[in-house]
Order: structure tokens, then C-alpha cells, then sequence
């Protein structure tokens, strides 16, 4: 795939969660990947989240949660996008997630989950996967 | 040239002819498994080494005696032989009962002091009803709203004899007001507790994120807790001056030190400009560093971080009480090293890192538990956690003689090395201004998030092994009995702070939030009026958005 015509991706962190390594890295080898990423810095309220994504009319948002937040701050983000007409923009997640909310998260409509020690290549794959995926759809 | 550099000399020749000669002749067959190593922080390491003429030669200076400076063999004469590090279990969740229950099982299981964690908007200064709140309360830690929660946490816990580590920086003084009075309640006057707060907020902007105020403010609060415990609550460690974060942000090991000790000199700059002297409030200054699995050099990064801190409080700040030379620390094995792949790993990573700790002289530990990749532990992963301190103090032997490790060639080497780099490290923040000027430049924050970026992609290249991770990968999904926080927690801390505010003296609590701005506004200490906003009943939300309208908040800015 041609660098340049890359989506632009929002990598965000919702809630009170401080942990921003994962995310800078996530960040950092999505921009290695081509991708143009805007990260929103630590402790965003889904709605500012929401409100920089559609702004700047990204493909997908990335949310990092460490705290354990993640159903209800992913559900508030989803919700959020609903309410725009947003739906398009594709969610995926990652952090601290224990394994059983993972099929919660994606009935709700978080497209992949990342936890730890996911290898940046399977992460960089996978995300061109679903933008791929979901232009086609 | 000494006798001891002659003798080193001709040792340092016959390595080199045996360098050249039958290592050569052996490399030329079977070559080394990579053409370089380096440590988990990227530090070269040699094939061998010898001994250096200066760890003998200027041994008082170097490494000196355990219990006397430069502290570099420990910070007591007999170390371990005459107590055990205090085994400390960083805990806490859901309510106050809850977490309540867990430190009595701790204490029943063995644990020698309490270590609170609290979760998010406790740490940030909201009340559970905040917005802000939402979906966070009790989470990664329990909720503490006001007082009548401080009093269910710490219930049954004799505060005269538990040391509590409190960990809580923003809200600091709130916290440390409410253990104050739960003390009051028991009967334990102030002077009679003992325990820490973390109160390092620079650490906070530059890696952990529960920030409130603004530096200038926060690093005035700060001052006004040295002030005040060095009159009134004389046993407390009033700050724990924290490695740990920057490390699991992703710094190096030098970076740990450099980094931590440029916040202690941040600290002790603006305590002295508040017109306290050194000698009364550095003997209460603590450190928290992280250990990590590559166990030569993080053992080494303690001893140099010993060595270095004596060094800058007796020739930078003039100290010359021997408490105030002294880095005593708390360790945490290393968080971020932690795999959700085959958990059961991270037992015997926990287990290497904590033996770093050990061999370093850690004045307390925190081991992890298997299971906090995924989540907070469960009661089962934690006992095993603490089983693994147990066994390193009872039956490795470990703990018999002191510094067990000084005089290895290697060990020292990594002490002087890290010792240089971090030193190079407080060269770079001085310049910048020092620490609160280079954190609002990002500098720190960039070094650390680049170091983090060439760690992952060493692994993400296969350059380091992680084992279950990117080597050794199994197919079987884990199953592992996960910790959950109770469903009903939000809620039934809700109702009780609905509870509080409707039962407490209306009028009492709004002349005392009034004492609290005053202050704020004002120069005067703002313990006492935070103390009595507490006794009062009045919220870690209320008093600290009353401060917040004085202060400011803080807000991280991206680029």
C-alpha cells in the first residue's frame, strides 16, 4: 500500500489512566507504517476524544486503557460516534483488558483488541485489515 | 603507578593475550551467539572483566562500610542480617471494606507494613460522583471520598504499629490529613505514626499522569508537608522521590537514576527556598526505584544510585547529618515486564527481580503479582507474590552477609558506569534549568518515550528474547482465574458518600473549605486548615477543587 494515501488514525486515551507508554508506541509504529496519527495526549473525556476525531476526520481511533475502564469508557466513545453519524470510523483497543471482556468489546463494535506483548507488525496488520475491510463495505 | 595498578596492569595483559590467543582460536570455530551483548538497558557488556585499581585503591571513597558514606554497601551496618526489608504489598480496590479485608489477610499472611493504592479520582481530587469519575471508581484502587472511608480502610489496623505507604501524590496532603485523624480517632497522636506518602509530583508530569495542579502550586504543597511533619509527624517519609514510573514509562536504568535524583533536587531547592534547612527535613526524604529482570546491572543501579545521592547531599546541599546522605528505597519488580502470555512466567521473573532488590539493599519490596497483565490479583497470586519475598528471605541465603555482590569485577563496573551516565543525566536537567523547566520543554518525557521506542522495537525485531512473547510462544490460551472489582462498587460508594454529606455539619464543613482558599490564596502552610477540613467531613473532591480555583489545573499538552 502506498504510504501516502494512508488513513489518518486518533490514538486516544479516555478516562484518568496516565499509563501513555503503550500508546506513544502504538502511535510511533503506526507513523513507522505510514499512517498520519494524531495522538491526543493522557486523560481525554470520550467527547473531546470524539469531538478530534471527527474534526479531523480520521479512519479510526485507538483507545489505551490500563485503569480497567475500558467497558464503560469504550461504550461512551462508541455511543459518542453513534450520535454524530460517525459509525464509519473504525475502534480498536488495547491495554490491560482481561480476556473475557474481549468479546464484550467487540459485540459492542471495538473492531480488535490488543493486549500486552502484541507484536507491532500483527497490530499494523491487522488495523490495515479492518480499514481495508470496512472501505470495501 | 601503585602496586595494586601494577598487579591490575598484568592481569589486564593476560586477558588481553587471552582475548587474542584461545579466545580468538575459539571464536574463529564457534562463534558468540551475537556479535554484541547489552544489558535490558542497552549497555554494552564486555566478555570478561578485571579487577579496576580504584575499587581498592580508593575503596573509603567508592564503596566505604555498610552504614556510612557514600552508603554505596548499604544504608545500615548489619543490613539484612538484622531485619528484613519490610515485605509491602501495594493493595487496594472496590470500597473501603473490601480493601480493609484484603490488608488483614496480607497481615495475617505475613506482610510487615500496609501499602494503600487508591484508585484514579481519589489520586486526581474527585469524588466519586464527578463525572470525571466515571467508570473508574474503585478500579485500580479503592475510593476514598472522606474521612468515614479512611476510617472503614484503616479499621482494626493499629496505627502505632503498621507503617502505612500511601500512594498518593496530587491529593497528598488530603490523604495524609485523613491518616492523621484516623489516628486522632484510634488515639495514636501524629508523632507516634509511621508510614510514607509518594508526594512526588514531578514525576507525575513526566510519567504517571495523576497531576492536578500546576508545578509551581504543587511543588508548594510539597513544601508545606516537609514544613509541617518535620514539626508534627516526625517519623513520616513525607515524599517516596519515584523511579518506578519513569522506569515503566520506559527510561533506562541510568535514566531511572539521573532522572529520580534531578526530582530530588527539585525537592530539596524549593524546600530550602521556603526556609527550611537540609539536615531537618532530608533524613525523612524516601526513594522507590523499579527492579527489573537483568539482575547484575539493576543490583548495580541501586548501589550507584546510593552513591551518587551521598555524593550531591553532602557536596551540592552541604548535609551533614548521615540520615540525609542516605537513599533508603522501596522497590516494585518491574510492572511493565509482566507478560498476558503464560502468566505463570512472570513468577519466576518476579522472583529474578526481586532477588535484584535484595542484593541492591531495598529497605522494602513490593513483589508482583502473576496475573497484573490482565488485571488487579487475586488473593491466590498475591500470596504467591509474597510467598516469593519469603523464600528469598528464609532460604536463599542471600541475605546472610551484606552487599553480597561488592568486589564482583562486572558489578562494580555497572556501578561506576551507571554512576557516570546518571550523573551526565543531572548535568542535562541543570543545564536546562533544572527539572520543572526541562519537563515543560518535554525534554524529559522525549528521552524516556525514546527509550521505550528502541526497547519495543527490540523486541518487536527479535533482538531480545522475551520468553512466551516473541520466543517459546504456545498456542493454548491462558486460563487464569482473573480478579474482578465488584459490579456493585460505584454504587455502594455512592450511597455512602450521599450519606456522609447528608449527616455532616453543613456550616462547619463550608467555614472550614473557606480556611482551606484562604491559605491557598495566602503563603501560610495549608495542612492545618486541610486537617481541619478533613475532621470536618469534607470530600477529597471539595477541598481539592478549592484549591483548584486558587491553583489552576493542569493540563498536558501534545503535539
Amino acid at each position: 500500500m502506498n504510504a501516502a494515501v494512508k488513513p489518518r488514525i486518533l490514538i486516544g486515551k479516555p478516562g484518568l489512566d496516565g499509563h501513555d507508554r503503550g500508546a506513544k508506541y502504538v502511535a510511533q509504529i503506526l507513523r513507522d507504517a505510514g499512517f498520519e496519527v494524531i495522538y491526543t495526549g493522557i486523560r481525554r473525556s470520550p467527547e473531546q476524544i470524539v469531538d478530534t476525531a471527527v474534526q479531523e476526520d480520521v479512519a479510526a481511533i485507538g483507545l489505551s486503557l490500563l485503569s480497567g475502564a475500558h467497558l464503560a469508557l469504550f461504550t461512551r466513545v462508541l455511543e459518542l460516534l453513534h450520535d454524530r453519524g460517525a459509525d464509519d470510523i473504525v475502534v480498536f483497543g488495547g491495554g490491560t483488558i482481561p480476556p473475557k471482556d474481549i468479546p464484550r468489546l467487540k459485540e459492542m463494535g471495538v473492531a480488535e483488541v490488543f493486549t500486552p506483548g502484541t507484536p507491532a507488525r500483527q497490530i499494523v496488520a491487522a488495523i490495515d485489515d479492518c480499514l481495508l475491510h470496512h472501505s470495501v463495505m | 603507578m601503585s602496586a595494586t595498578e601494577e598487579q591490575v596492569d598484568h592481569i589486564k595483559q593476560a586477558v588481553e593475550r587471552w582475548n587474542a590467543g584461545p579466545v580468538a582460536k575459539l571464536l574463529a570455530k564457534f562463534p558468540e551467539q551475537r556479535a554484541k551483548f547489552v544489558t535490558a538497558s542497552d549497555r554494552q557488556v564486555e566478555r570478561l572483566y578485571a579487577p579496576e585499581a580504584a575499587t581498592i585503591d580508593r575503596y573509603a571513597e567508592k564503596l566505604g562500610l555498610p552504614g556510612e558514606y557514600p552508603f554505596t554497601r548499604g544504608v545500615q551496618p548489619t543490613m539484612y542480617r538484622g531485619r528484613f526489608w519490610t515485605m509491602r504489598q501495594y493493595a487496594g480496590f472496590a470500597t473501603a471494606e473490601e480493601s480493609n479485608q484484603r490488608y488483614r489477610y496480607l497481615l495475617e499472611q505475613g506482610t510487615t507494613g500496609l501499602s494503600v493504592a487508591f484508585d484514579l479520582p481519589t489520586q486526581i481530587g474527585y469524588d466519586s460522583d464527578d463525572p470525571m469519575a466515571a467508570g473508574e471508581v474503585g478500579k485500580v484502587g479503592v475510593a476514598i471520598d472522606s474521612l468515614a472511608d479512611m476510617e472503614t480502610l484503616l479499621d482494626g489496623i493499629p496505627l502505632d504499629r503498621i507503617s502505612t505507604s500511601m500512594t498518593i501524590n496530587a491529593t497528598a496532603a488530603v490523604l495524609l490529613a485523613m491518616y492523621i485523624a484516623v489516628g486522632e480517632k484510634q488515639g495514636v497522636p501524629p508523632e507516634k505514626l509511621n508510614g510514607t506518602i509518594q508526594n512526588d509530583i514531578l514525576k507525575e508530569y513526566i510519567a504517571r499522569g495523576t497531576y492536578r495542579f500546576p508545578p509551581g502550586p504543587s511543588l508548594r504543597l510539597i513544601s508545606d508537608i516537609f514544613a509541617y511533619c518535620t514539626e508534627k509527624v516526625p517519623n513520616f517519609n513525607t515524599i517516596s522521590i519515584s523511579g518506578y514510573h519513569i522506569r515503566e514509562a520506559g527510561s533506562t536504568a541510568a535514566q531511572e537514576i539521573g532522572f529520580t535524583l534531578a526530582d530530588a533536587i527539585c525537592y530539596v531547592d524549593t524546600a530550602l527556598q521556603a526556609g527550611l534547612k537540609v539536615d531537618d527535613f532530608a533524613p525523612r526524604l524516601a526513594f522507590f526505584f523499579a527492579a527489573h529482570s537483568d539482575l547484575f546491572e539493576e543490583a548495580a543501579k541501586f548501589r550507584a544510585a546510593r552513591r551518587l545521592y551521598a555524593r550531591i547531599m553532602k557536596e551540592r546541599f552541604g548535609a551533614v547529618n548521615p540520615k540525609s546522605l542516605m537513599l533508603r528505597f522501596h522497590t516494585q519488580t518491574g510492572g511493565v515486564t509482566l507478560t498476558a502470555q503464560q502468566p505463570d512466567n512472570n513468577v519466576v521473573r518476579v522472583t529474578i527481580q526481586a532477588l535484584a532488590a535484595v542484593l541492591g539493599g531495598t529497605q522494602s519490596l513490593h513483589t508482583n503479582s502473576k496475573d497484573e497483565a490482565m488485571a488487579l490479583p487475586t488473593e491466590e497470586s498475591v500470596t504467591v507474590a509474597l510467598r516469593t519475598q519469603q523464600l528469598i528471605a528464609y532460604e536463599s541465603g542471600v541475605t546472610n552477609t551484606v552487599d553480597p555482590l561488592a568486589g564482583s569485577f562486572y558489578v562494580e563496573k555497572l556501578t561506576d558506569d551507571l554512576e557516570v551516565e546518571a550523573e551526565g543525566i543531572i548535568k542535562l536537567i541543570d543545564a536546562r534549568g533544572g527539572m520543572v523547566a526541562a519537563i515543560e520543554q518535554g525534554f524529559v518525557q522525549k528521552q524516556i518515550e525514546e527509550s521505550a521506542y528502541r526497547y519495543g522495537q527490540s523486541i518487536d525485531n527479535g533482538e531480545r528474547v522475551i520468553v512466551g512473547v516473541n520466543k517459546f510462544t504456545g498456542d493454548e490460551p491462558p486460563t487464569i482465574n482473573l480478579f474482578e472489582v465488584p459490579e456493585s462498587t460505584t454504587q455502594r460508594q455512592l450511597d455512602k458518600l450521599r450519606g456522609v454529606r447528608a449527616s455532616r455539619d453543613v456550616a462547619r464543613v463550608e467555614a472550614a473549605l473557606a480556611a482551606v482558599k484562604q491559605a491557598a490564596v495566602g503563603s501560610e502552610n495549608l495542612m492545618p486548615p486541610i486537617l481541619a477540613a478533613v475532621r470536618a467531613y469534607a470530600t477529597v473532591g471539595e477541598i481539592c477543587s478549592t484549591l483548584a480555583g486558587v491553583f489552576g489545573e493542569f493540563s498536558e499538552s501534545t503535539n
